[in-house]
């Protein structure tokens, strides 16, 4: 009888800590559904201003600028529609780069400028040898010279 | 050969902790899953026999087998 | 591997001829103990050729260099802990539909090996998520349903074996993984869904493989690995609670004996 009632507790205590875990873990899913907002949400006001959320889009091209202290950074993000422009001090991931897909998290300051306190990379999913990509650009290349 | 040296290889190109710390734990956990699983066979074989022995032929009676058949 | 379904109590008076005589424990045993190995072996040896073609045949990835080879185990091991999910909800399906108590053995022989491979995918995840976005982990969609199946594996496991009466545990636990299920396809579908950190799939039926042919095939192989180890692992699996839930009958004091002489004396 008493083992049986050990048992019970132990089971019990089980279920009650999995049950809060999965109770944490939806309301996370559920908080982060739209993980990230695009640079025209931002723009049409669909974005949280006045807390902390995230972007997510490209980062423009030619638009990393580095500061004098080595450490902030400013870039724009694009979803091609409209741009919003970011600063960030800290470091960046290693795929961090022009062209490539970043989420950004932070404030949006009044003056439309977004104040990032966390930067991901967010690549694609297309792998490829190195001289694939090589050849692909090359391709690219000599089709825009074609058509100009 | 895709590389250079061996210890290019076991460098990974910088992310030998990220990929050598995933390759290591699957490892671990499979093998720890293939002896656990073939010991719990062989544990539970061990257990049964010394039970069955111990409860003698009461095990396999009527009673027995109308469990077996449910 | 066909394990097919027939009441027990009509086994009893006509046996089933063909493959459906394995629904029967005391069939299914001896043959699941046979076939294991072979599956063990034909895991070892795609596992093989798999971690050649990845580790030595395929080249550099373009974007994320050499850490990208994480994927001949991330993957794999994430598809196979979704399947899972799936074949333990069908097991025990047709265990609610037609009462066969080999159907839930199976669907629990399962449960440790999807769990296992669910922890993989978020651990591999995690170590691949640092360098490449930057963080171990984010609460987006894709994460956080994944993160849901490792917890509905673990009450899966835990309800199976917290209740005494079998058949009432066989039944918990299948409904349990019947409405689990629904999480499976939000985990596939979540990257399209919603907006995720995660990327879409490389490899999906919708369109041709994102990825260079040598990196697809080392990441195929690794998948039909994965998949003959868990069917030998739940094989093998299957024959230890066979032995458990058949305890009282004659046929396992039999095989018990015959082992016990074979292993050569009594332990």
């Amino acid at each position: 009888m008493k083992a049986r009632n050990k048992r019970l507790l132990l089971v019990g205590g089980g279920v009650a800590l999995l049950v809060a875990a999965v109770a944490l873990v939806l309301s996370a899913f559920q908080q982060n559904l739209v993980f990230f907002h695009t640079p025209s949400e931002v723009v049409a006001g669909k974005a949280p201003v006045g807390r902390t959320f995230r972007i997510g889009g490209m980062v423009e091209a030619g638009s990393i600028k580095r500061e004098a202290d080595g450490l902030t950074v400013n870039f724009a993000i694009t979803d091609t529609a409209k741009v919003i422009p970011v600063s960030y001090r800290g470091t960046l991931p290693d795929l961090f780069q022009e062209g490539k897909g970043a989420v950004v998290q932070g404030t949006l300051g009044p003056d439309g400028r977004f104040v990032a306190s966390e930067v991901l990379a967010k690549h694609d999913e297309n792998y490829m040898p190195v001289e694939a990509q090589y050849a692909l650009d090359q391709a690219h290349e000599a089709a825009r010279t074609v058509q100009q | 050969m895709e590389w250079e040296s061996w210890s290019a290889f076991w460098q990974m190109g910088g992310a030998a902790p990220y990929v050598w710390g995933s390759y290591g734990v699957t490892l671990v956990l499979v093998a720890l899953e293939l002896v656990l699983v073939l010991r719990r066979r062989k544990d539970t074989a061990a257990r049964l026999l010394r039970w069955r022995r111990a409860v003698g032929k009461d095990v396999g009676g009527p009673q027995a087998r109308m469990e077996s058949i449910e | 591997m066909t394990i097919s379904t027939t009441t027990p109590g009509r086994a009893a008076v006509r046996p089933p001829q063909g493959w459906l005589r394995f629904a029967a424990p005391q069939q299914f045993y001896p043959l699941a103990g046979q076939l294991a190995p072979w599956f063990a072996a034909l895991a070892a040896l795609l596992a093989a050729a798999g971690l050649y073609i990845g580790f030595f045949v395929a080249p550099t990835d373009f974007q994320q260099g050499e850490v990208y080879r994480v994927i001949f185990i991330h993957v794999p091991a994430a598809w196979m802990s979704m399947f899972i999910y799936l074949i333990m909800a069908f097991w025990s399906a047709v265990g609610l539909v037609m009462n066969t108590r080999l159907s839930f053995i199976v669907s629990q022989a399962l449960a440790p090996t999807g769990a296992m491979f669910c922890f993989v995918a978020l651990w591999t995840g995690a170590l691949w998520g640092k360098p490449t976005w930057g963080a171990y982990w984010v609460w987006d969609a894709r994460l956080t349903s994944q993160l849901l199946l490792l917890f509905l594996y673990f009450g899966f496991i835990a309800l199976t074996r917290a209740i005494e009466d079998p058949r009432r545990a066989d039944r918990a636990g299948a409904v349990l993984a019947l409405v689990g299920a629904v999480n499976v396809p939000i985990i596939y579908f979540s990257v399209q869904w919603w907006n995720t950190l995660h990327q879409g799939a490389s490899v999906s039926i919708a369109k041709a493989p994102s990825m260079a042919t040598i990196m697809l095939v080392g990441m195929l192989l690794m998948a039909l690995a994965a998949w003959m180890y868990s069917i030998a692992v739940a094989l093998w699996r299957v024959r230890a609670l066979i032995l458990e839930r058949e305890r009282h009958t004659e046929w396992v004091g039999a095989v018990l004996e015959a082992e016990a002489k074979a292993a050569g004396g009594v332990r």
